[in-house]
């Protein structure tokens, strides 16, 4: 059952169209992925579904209902900068936002926090804080949660331990959409939609969307002229390690360009490059 | 010639910031220290240029260093070219020399278009490459840069680690922190810290290594060595029994990072 249903999207601001005839649902119990370069669209894209922004067309269904008629409680969110009160302590913060939504106060038990219930947000680890972030997300219940980068820059466990939260909130029912630009995030998630200039470029698990990208090495001698062959010819030259790597060619077109001094191989494209090649 | 720490140790009013961390520089090699928040990077980026003092162990680095801070250091009243030419100005060096490697470096980071803008008009991608461009202009023999990644897009990222790569090249002693594991591949080796502690080092390949016990992968959560990763759960055995209902995987680094954080949390 899909719960969260986007149909043609597009936002214009000014000239600039950010979101351009973008659809996509994310189902009960699935958890998607978001994936962009910046000005991809994907901020755009969170806020029309959080309701912050009317769409310039289309629409996004919450359940089924038209996403500014739906009860704020059945959204979740989780921001950048988590959105918690940095003077307030955690059981403050969990309180806080209990009352507004008119909810019992959640365990802190459950949610790994008791430790720290009584230290002020601003005091704990970035772990703690994206934990105690994600209490104050899910104390209402909500069906659709909206992530944005929830894991970035927590340490090995802490980011397991959150993903393990992530998916929990998923097998109980709710829609889970997460905005990313990281490979380690996105493949956690059961799907994902790339956008590049508003719109989607491709779908998919992370696998299908970038496993099949590949990319050219290059070793031994390479001119400069050959670079800017290269680069004019649409590619893009970037060092790396011990030689080059040509992003957007394919090995028939870099062979003839690179000479016999070098040595050209396919190889499977990293996740940065498979991004390249697919945002262009 | 080589440079870095040997079993450096900081302590920050009682609290162990760097425990017994040992890493070597060498000229046109990539260093990356990987780890979350509140590992130790940046204590340990400050400590190897000279702005932490450690408590015990030893600290060697080239009289020219080069650092370019998690703010990235760039300042956002001035242009790109005035920020290039205040740094050139700061080490005295002769303009007769730094402008053209100044105009050099704009081209090198592709900023030629955005040379008169100002540092807080840029993109967090060209910001990053402004600081590393201004950590590099002196032409320090190590340079270390602390998290010039973060927040990045994946085109900025791979444009950045491109320059980089090129600074490497020119025979320079890299050592670059990240919060992403995967970011590890991209040096000639790695240190992963947590809390201040080593939890894997060397190649990537020799931190896989030296990983202890096996590691399998399960369709369920099973006791206290398995954690969620991608489509499954990963499952740890300490001593390589392998696990019913399991079949036996190749750890990446992140694997290994994980179980030696799990080693230590569950002793």
């Amino acid at each position: 059952m899909s719960v969260v249903e986007a149909r043609h999207l597009t936002r214009n601001f000014a000239d600039v169209v950010a979101v351009d005839d973008l659809s996509f649902v994310v189902s009960a119990g699935e958890v998607v992925g978001l994936l962009g370069a910046n000005g991809a669209g994907k901020t755009t894209t969170m806020r029309i579904l959080l309701g912050l922004l009317p769409p310039t067309g289309g629409e996004v269904l919450i359940g089924g209902d038209p996403v500014h008629r739906v009860d704020r409680r059945t959204i979740g969110y989780v921001p950048q900068g988590l959105g918690l009160y940095r003077d307030l302590t955690v059981a403050e913060n969990l309180a806080f936002a209990a009352a507004a939504f008119g909810v019992p106060v959640p365990s802190l038990d459950d949610a790994g926090l008791d430790e720290v219930a009584d230290r002020r947000v601003g005091d704990i680890s970035l772990g703690l804080r994206r934990r105690a972030a994600f209490a104050v997300a899910r104390c209402h219940e909500p069906s659709v949660l909206v992530l944005d980068e929830p894991t970035s820059g927590v340490g090995p466990l802490g980011r397991t331990r959150l993903w393990e939260t992530i998916h929990e909130t998923a097998e109980s029912g709710a829609a889970v959409l997460v905005s990313t630009h990281y490979m380690e995030e996105a493949e956690e998630c059961d799907r994902v939609v790339l956008m590049a200039g508003g719109r989607e470029v491709a779908s998919g698990s992370v696998s299908d969307v970038i496993g099949t990208a590949t990319s050219i090495a290059l070793t031994g001698e390479v001119s400069s002229e050959a670079m800017e062959t290269m680069t004019r010819a649409g590619g893009t030259v970037l060092s790396a390690g011990n030689g080059w790597r040509v992003v957007g060619l394919g090995l028939d077109e870099v062979r003839p360009i690179a000479g016999s001094a070098a040595e050209a191989r396919e190889v499977p494209a990293s996740f940065e490059e498979a991004f390249v090649a697919l945002s262009r | 010639m080589s440079w870095g720490v040997d079993g450096v140790s900081v302590v920050f009013g009682g609290v162990a910031a760097l425990s017994e961390v040992s890493l070597d520089l060498h000229p046109g090699r990539i260093a990356i220290v990987v780890g979350g928040d509140g590992a130790g990077k940046t204590t340990l980026c400050r400590t190897i240029v000279g702005l932490e003092q450690a408590v015990s162990g030893e600290v060697s680095r080239p009289l020219r260093t080069g650092f370019q801070p998690e703010t990235s250091g760039v300042w956002g009243d001035l242009t790109v070219l005035e920020n290039l030419d205040f740094v050139a100005r700061g080490y005295g060096l002769d303009p007769a020399h730094s402008t053209p490697r100044i105009e050099e470096l704009i081209e090198a980071t592709e900023l030629v278009e955005a040379r008169d803008r100002l540092g807080r008009q840029l993109s967090g991608g060209m910001r990053q490459k402004l600081g590393v461009a201004m950590a590099v202009l002196s032409e320090p023999e190590l340079l270390v840069l602390d998290e010039p990644t973060t927040g990045l897009d994946p085109v900025s990222r791979l444009e950045l680690w491109s320059f980089i790569h090129l600074s490497a090249r020119e025979g320079r002693a890299l050592l670059v922190s990240t919060t992403y594991v995967d970011e590890a591949s991209r040096g000639d080796s790695v240190l992963a810290l947590d809390e201040g502690r080593v939890l894997a080092t060397g190649t990537v390949a020799d931190a896989i290594a030296a990983m202890p016990g096996k590691i399998y992968a399960s369709e369920r959560h099973m006791g206290q060595y398995s954690w969620h990763r991608g489509a499954n759960w990963r499952v740890w055995s300490p001593d390589g029994t392998p696990v019913s209902g399991t079949h036996e995987i190749a750890p990446d680094l992140a694997d290994v990072v994980t179980v030696a954080a799990l080693a230590r949390e569950q002793p």
